[in-house]
């Protein structure tokens, strides 16, 4: 640790400074300067009124909404994610390449055809949600469809994490396990995991963030209600803008606090993965 | 015979990496597979730890039939070539972790991996991690790792190539010794010779998938059996043929012809201990003098065809151009067109039987 801070002190590699001039730069210009913007119309609020706006059921609902969906979307997509990731480097199948370019899909298609696609789907007379209703589990319009919708768009994050780890992960690590006669969930839990873990880690926080922020996809098969708790935050913020009041400081001020929320969780992501990485001063 | 391999044969798409493969090795022996690069050890290894399903053939343990068994049932150990630790374990866990996944008990556990650790001379650094570790604690912890089920048999794949040369010879007997203490029967993949003859009590020869000749290391340096074998083992040149060598004129032609070093004798022309041999000399010329440290190596012009040959330094000095005489009293003789022909050992017939290490 000691060896790598003075390592930064006296850096050799020449483009130090210019790098992390332009680095600054662009930061400034397409991430701080908007963010600085976005806060400093909410900052146009009286404190009594932002906490008036924030503490509102249906803000605060939709606060939950967006946060707890996003999670456990996110959660499931590290399920999926690592599965699929595993069958497309472990296994040969016909159409493997076809699938290996399909997972980038949700990413190229505009959220909003995906959102359609997906409640025409899961709607009571799209042939999935027709057969769900049977066994009674309704999607559109619940938060389940929420976060479906969050599962279809976070998916790529984790896969594309993942896959490059296992690819490049020694066959020889897992046969030392199987020798020693580990089975092979053993040898997955106690082997194979901790190396993905960091990657895991960084595709759940890219999913996490992605189903916080997401609108397209989600506004159609949520169907926004405050009675069902459908309401995610983005969907709070375009209302403010699209009423025929156009309220700036109200959508700054929710897309604030959903700042600080998303930067705080993916921060605590970040510190996770920093400390199981030095574990191993990996 | 513990572990047996009968006729097992591998191929890899049309490329048939074993070649119907047979040998045995006795309980609590070492043995060694030794072959160029690309020859089929690693396969013929991993065959016998059930990492590589043969396609025909059996792997017998114990008497056993092993084939249907998988690799983590057959209670091997296996030291993998770049030792294969698990990064996100420490020393310990490490060592512990073929006890772990058996559910052994908490304490007996304990004790066993601080035996094995003290065995291999690493104590207190249990709780490193393996990226903390020269390269020769690794492999301590590897083949720790590797034992501390108490396995039959131990398998170990170049254990000292990711080790540099100094340390490599002193890995050597600390393995050597190790594997003594334990007293388990034991196979390792090497190209090096000096390290099979060193450490193995057999020698397995493979080449191109075919196992070429089994024994002790000194019946395969003194007794080749294949050209391969002869070529492989020491160093040699290869001639074409022998014409002009004044006792080999009986080889039949078309027959290639191998001389070690050792095969050669040189000597001045007042030289008493092989003065009643003279008629079967010839002469040379020194044409290169090499100091090799314990000995010199040199390099004779003699009918046509450079020969080596070793000095040693306690004999009387020689230069280069001197004239001396050189005795040719063995050679090696292969059919460069039959595969199958052994190699056979023919002696200079001038000297009637008389046996150069007799004098
Ligand atoms: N999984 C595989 N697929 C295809 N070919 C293989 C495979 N494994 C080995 N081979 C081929 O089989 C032959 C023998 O390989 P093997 O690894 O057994 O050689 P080796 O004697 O261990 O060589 P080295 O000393 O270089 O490790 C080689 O030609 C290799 O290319
Ligand atoms: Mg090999």
């Amino acid at each position: 640790m000691k060896k790598e801070r003075l390592k930064k002190q006296h850096s050799i590699i020449p483009g130090r400074g210019m790098t992390l001039g332009i680095t600054i730069t662009m930061l400034s210009l397409f991430i701080l300067i908007p963010l600085v913007s976005a806060m400093l119309y909410s900052f146009r609020m009286s404190w009594k009124d932002f906490t008036e706006l924030i503490t509102r059921p249906n803000v605060t609902q939709a606060f939950a909404t967006s946060i707890w969906c996003s999670l456990i979307a996110a959660v499931i997509n590290c399920i999926f994610g690592t599965i699929l990731a595993w069958v497309l480097v472990r296994y040969e199948f016909p159409g493997k390449r076809l699938m290996d370019a399909m997972i980038e899909l949700p990413f190229a298609l505009p959220t909003a055809v995906a959102g359609i696609t997906l409640t025409k789907m899961y709607s009571d007379n799209g042939f999935l949600g027709r057969a769900l209703e049977r066994v009674g589990i309704r999607v559109s319009y619940t938060r389940l469809g929420i976060i479906i919708a969050m599962v279809f768009i976070g998916i790529p994050f984790v896969v594309r994490a993942v896959q490059p780890i296992l690819e490049k992960l020694p066959a020889a690590h897992e046969e030392a396990a199987l020798m020693l006669g580990a089975s092979r969930f053993t040898t997955f839990r106690k082997v194979i995991f901790p190396e993905i873990m960091p990657a895991l880690l960084s595709g759940f926080g890219l999913a996490l963030a992605r189903g916080i922020g997401e609108y397209g996809s989600v506004i159609y098969i949520s169907g926004n209600s405050e009675k069902n708790g459908t309401q995610v935050v983005s969907y709070i913020i375009m209302s403010k803008l699209n009423s025929g009041n156009v309220d700036y400081e109200g959508a700054a001020a929710i897309a604030l606090v959903l700042l600080i929320l998303s930067f705080l969780m993916l921060f605590l992501i970040n510190m996770i993965q920093h400390f199981a990485a030095r574990r191993t001063n990996a | 015979m513990y572990v047996e391999m009968r006729k097992i044969c591998k191929k890899f798409g049309d490329y048939e990496a074993a070649k119907s493969i047979d040998f045995g090795i006795e309980k609590g022996k070492m043995a060694a597979l030794l072959g160029p690069s690309g020859s089929g050890k690693t396969t013929i290894l991993r065959i016998l730890a059930g990492l590589e399903k043969q396609d025909s053939g059996d792997v017998i343990i114990e008497g056993r039939v092993v084939n249907d068994i998988p690799a983590s049932k057959r209670g091997i150990g296996f030291v993998f070539q770049n030792y294969a630790l698990f990064r996100y374990m420490t020393v310990y866990d490490n060592i512990a972790f073929g006890l772990k996944v058996q559910k052994a008990d908490k304490h007996q556990m304990k004790e066993r991996v601080n035996e094995m650790i003290s065995l291999i001379g690493l104590e207190g650094l249990e709780k490193r991690y393996p990226d903390q570790l020269s390269g020769g604690q690794r492999q301590r912890v590897a083949f720790a790792r590797a034992i501390v089920p108490n396995p039959q048999l131990l398998l170990l794949d170049e254990p000292f190539a990711a080790i540099d040369a100094k340390v490599r010879k002193e890995l050597r007997a600390w393995l050597k010794e190790m594997i003594e203490k334990v007293g388990i029967t034991s196979i390792f993949v090497t190209h090096d010779q000096d390290e099979a003859v060193e450490l193995a009590d057999d020698i397995i020869i493979i080449n191109e998938g075919n196992l070429e000749q089994m024994g002790s290391p000194v019946s395969i340096y003194k007794h080749p059996e294949t050209p391969f074998v002869a070529h492989f083992i020491g160093t040699s040149n290869t001639l074409d043929n022998l014409s002009g060598f004044k006792g080999f004129e009986g080889i039949e032609a078309g027959k290639k012809v191998i001389i070690r070093p050792e095969f050669v004798e040189v000597f001045k022309n007042d030289n008493q201990r092989f003065k009643n041999l003279m008629d079967a000399t010839e002469e040379g010329i020194i044409k290169k003098i090499a100091f090799r440290g314990s000995y010199l190596e040199l390099t004779m012009l003699v009918n046509g065809v450079l020969l080596t040959t070793t000095r040693s330094l306690e004999r009387r000095s020689v230069s280069v151009g001197e004239k001396m005489r050189v005795l040719l009293h063995r050679v090696y003789l292969f059919d460069d067109t039959n595969a199958e022909m052994r190699a056979e050992i023919y002696k200079n017939e001038l000297l009637k039987g008389v046996d150069i290490e007799m004098l």
